[in-house]
Parts: structure tokens; sequence; C-alpha cells
């Protein structure tokens, strides 16, 4: 078997396509992620210290258990589960799977984001007399979550490139139609090269834009500054 | 109660690829880190363009994918023969993490405080001495938590290895599975318990050096 540029343009424009899918998969897991996030940081800060060490620990076995093996649970074991179990089509398995496994990542770097707005701010809301929504919704929060941008989009890369996880339970995005190419004319190399380099075009410049941002809001949220606000 | 007995049984059979792949991969990563990220700091600019090409290449696209390119590309692209699909899973997982943990090999050099370096200049010590005695001691110390977060993550990257057709702790829960569909839960959360307590130690282990290494190290 020798390299074949023949193949390798071939594959470009039917390899495009499936661009388009693990981008948008990216983004809804993304989005269930973030949101889901908010529930770790929620259920941490319930009173009840059994309770809220229960949910730590869950946290802890998403995070630290492969992200495969979550979605396979979710794609082949939920609907066997009684009861509530329903039969799930890829793309919401995989939504779900690896939306629930970065949203314990997420929830970590809200938390750190809420640890540091200054303990003046809490005070404050709270000699102001105001209701506990509007102390999160328009003191804290707004503070927290800006200074994270940064480490958010860092996540929502590496998300990007759990993405063709979810080829192994069937969603036909770059990976699989890769594969599939591979499959009908025995050609494996070429298109898997090619969405290397779709994954490498996409996330590298990324990245850079992601460290330009951290360096732009160290500046600007420095610790003096949000006190002082 | 009976099949959790029996499920267990069968998936003790494949840890043992599961733990081979995690030390080996440990072990070759951790070398290629330090290479790669002293390259990285160091003044020689060919040297240093290099190992940024690749450590961008191979964080810039998914593991999942330099696997499968490894595993196709080996035999047929470079007709190398390695002898088991053992040491393709190594050399996939330890270049990807390697290249991440060239990262936290660099920045933690960087942060050492610049007092040290001056102070090794002042006390004329050669260069590598400057490195061997004062930099690198105090560098190890902050990249330990990082260094326990990507052994974990090295841990669930093993479960990747069943895809290329390694018998390991995946593997046979799919085989079991195909036969039980009914008993897939089981099957599944079993694995996920077995990779939980392999990911214990690792998990006790970086929140010690969280500790650990703020300790000996000198502050600005």
């Amino acid at each position: 078997m020798t390299w074949d540029w023949g193949v390798f343009f071939e594959v470009i424009p039917l390899i495009f396509k499936g661009l388009w899918i693990t981008i948008g998969l990216t983004i809804a897991c993304y989005l269930f992620a973030m949101i889901f996030g908010f529930f770790w940081v929620f259920v941490a800060r319930i009173p009840s210290k059994t309770i809220s060490w229960i949910f730590r620990w869950i946290a802890e076995f998403i995070r630290s258990t492969p992200p495969l093996v979550q979605l396979f649970f979710i794609f082949y074991a939920w609907p066997m589960v009684p009861v509530v179990g329903v039969t799930l089509n890829p793309f919401v398995a995989a939504i779900l799977g690896l939306g629930l496994h970065f949203s314990t990542y997420l929830s970590e770097v809200y938390r750190s984001g809420i640890e540091s707005v200054d303990k003046g701010q809490w005070e404050a809301s709270t000699a102001l007399n105001l209701s506990t929504k509007q102390k999160w919704l328009k003191i804290i929060l707004p503070q927290a979550i800006p200074p994270t941008i940064p480490m958010l989009g860092n996540y929502l890369i590496i998300m990007f490139k759990e993405v063709p996880l979810a080829s192994t339970i069937g969603v036909v995005a770059m990976l699989h139609m890769a594969n599939d190419y591979g499959a009908q004319h025995w050609k494996y190399v070429e298109p898997l090269t090619v969405v290397a380099l779709f994954f490498l075009l996409l996330s590298y410049p990324s990245a850079l834009l992601i460290s330009k941002l951290e360096k732009k809001y160290n500046r600007r949220f420095d610790k003096k500054t949000i006190s002082t606000l | 109660m009976n099949s959790i007995m029996d499920i267990s049984l069968l998936l003790l059979k494949g840890i043992k690829i599961t733990l081979i792949v995690l030390a080996v991969s440990i072990v070759i990563s951790t070398l290629i880190a330090f290479v790669a990220g002293l390259s990285r700091v160091s003044s020689n600019v060919l040297l240093n363009k290099f190992t940024g090409v690749y450590v961008e290449i191979f964080r810039g696209t998914s593991l999942i994918i330099q696997l499968f390119w490894f595993s196709y590309a080996l035999p047929g692209l470079f007709n190398i023969h390695l002898g088991s699909d053992i040491w393709t899973a190594v050399i996939a997982i330890s270049l990807n993490y390697g290249a991440y943990m060239s990262e936290i090999v660099r920045s933690s050099i960087l942060s050492v405080s610049h007092g040290q370096t001056e102070a090794s200049v002042a006390l004329n010590l050669t260069k590598f001495q400057r490195m061997r005695h004062i930099i690198i001691p105090q560098a190890i110390r902050m990249m330990l938590p990082e260094y326990g977060n990507y052994l974990i993550q090295i841990l669930k990257a093993t479960s990747l290895v069943s895809l290329i057709g390694l018998t390991d702790l995946l593997y046979y829960g799919n085989i079991y599975r195909s036969t039980h569909l009914s008993e897939a839960p089981t099957v599944y959360m079993l694995i996920l318990v077995f990779y939980f307590v392999l990911a214990l130690p690792l998990i006790a282990f970086t929140r010690k050096m969280e500790v650990f290494s703020k300790k000996g190290v000198a502050q600005e």
C-alpha cells in the first residue's frame, strides 16, 4: 500500500460534508454541558452535607471514567433499563453522553469563577438586602463568568476533539465517513489524514485565539479591578 | 447477583491489557513530555520549532483519529510491523499525551521564579547545574497536580484501544453484551465501576500533590 494523492484529493469534498455535522454536534454537546454544568454547581451548594457529598462523588465518577464507555452505556444499555429506559438515536445519545461528561468539567470552571468573586461583593449584596435571585444574577455571576471565558473556550476545543468518539455509536460525521470510505476502497490512511488535517485546521487557530483572549482577560479582570468595580 | 459475578470474572480477564497499556503509556509519555518540554525551552531554534510542530499536531487532532491512523499507516504506509496492536496503542497514546504533558513541563519551568536563575548565575553554576539542581526540582513539584490529572486522562484513553482490537476491559464487556443484550446496563455499569476503582488511587495522588506542590518552591 502506498500513499495515493488521487484518493487524498477525492475524499476532501466528501469529508468536508461531515465537517459541518461534527461542528454542529460539538455545539449541541457544548450547550448541553454548559447548562448542565450549573446543575453541579447548584447541588454542591445544597446546605445538607450528605446530599452535596453524594453529588460530588457522582460528578467525580462521571469525570474519571471513560466517555467512550459512558456513550455505550447511554446508547446500548439505557434502552434496557426498566421503566425509564428509552431508545435514543445516536445523535441524542452523543449529546447526552458527551454533554454529561463535560458538564462535570465545566462545573469546576464555574466554581473557580464563583470562588474568585471578592468576599466583599457577597457581603455588600446582603447589606443591600438583595434577594437570592438578584444577588446571583446581578452581582455574582456577571463577575464570575467573564473571567472564565478563555477556560470555557479551551474546553470547547477539547470537546471538538472528543466528538469523533460518537462515530462508535453510529453518528455519521467526519471519522465515520473516513472509515466508511476506507472499508469500501480499502484505503484508510488518506481519508484519516484528511480528517486529521481538518481537525488541525480548526483547532489550532482557535487555540491561538484563546491564548490571546486569555492574555487580554488577565489584564482586564485583575483581582484588584474586580473588587473596585 | 450471579450475573454480576460472571461479568466481573470476565472483565478481570481484560484488566490485564488495560493495566499494561496504562503503565507503559505513562512511562513513555512522561519521557516524551520531559524531552519535548525541555526542547521547548531550549535556545536551539531548530529543536524548539521542530518540537513545537510535533506538539501542535498531536494536540490539534484527536486521539481516536491518531489511533486509527497509526493502526493503518504503520503497517501499510511505512511497512512497520510491531508484532502486536499493544505497541500501536501505546505509541498513539504516548505521543498524544506526551505532547499535552510537555506543555506542563514547559510552563512549570518557565514559572520558576526568575530570582532563582539569577541566584544560580551569581553562584557561578553551569547551565546544566542550574537546570539539574535549581530549576527542575522546583518545576517538578509544580507539575505534579496537573500530572496526576493527566494520569486519569490516560486511564480514560486506554478504553479506546478496544476499537483497534485489543482485548481490554471494554472489549470483554462488549463481547458479553453481544450475547446477553438485556444485561447491557449491568455490563456497562460494572465496566464504569472497574475504571473508577482504577482511577481512585490516581485521584488520591492528585489531591495529595495539590498540597505537596506548594512546599519547597521559591515564592516571588
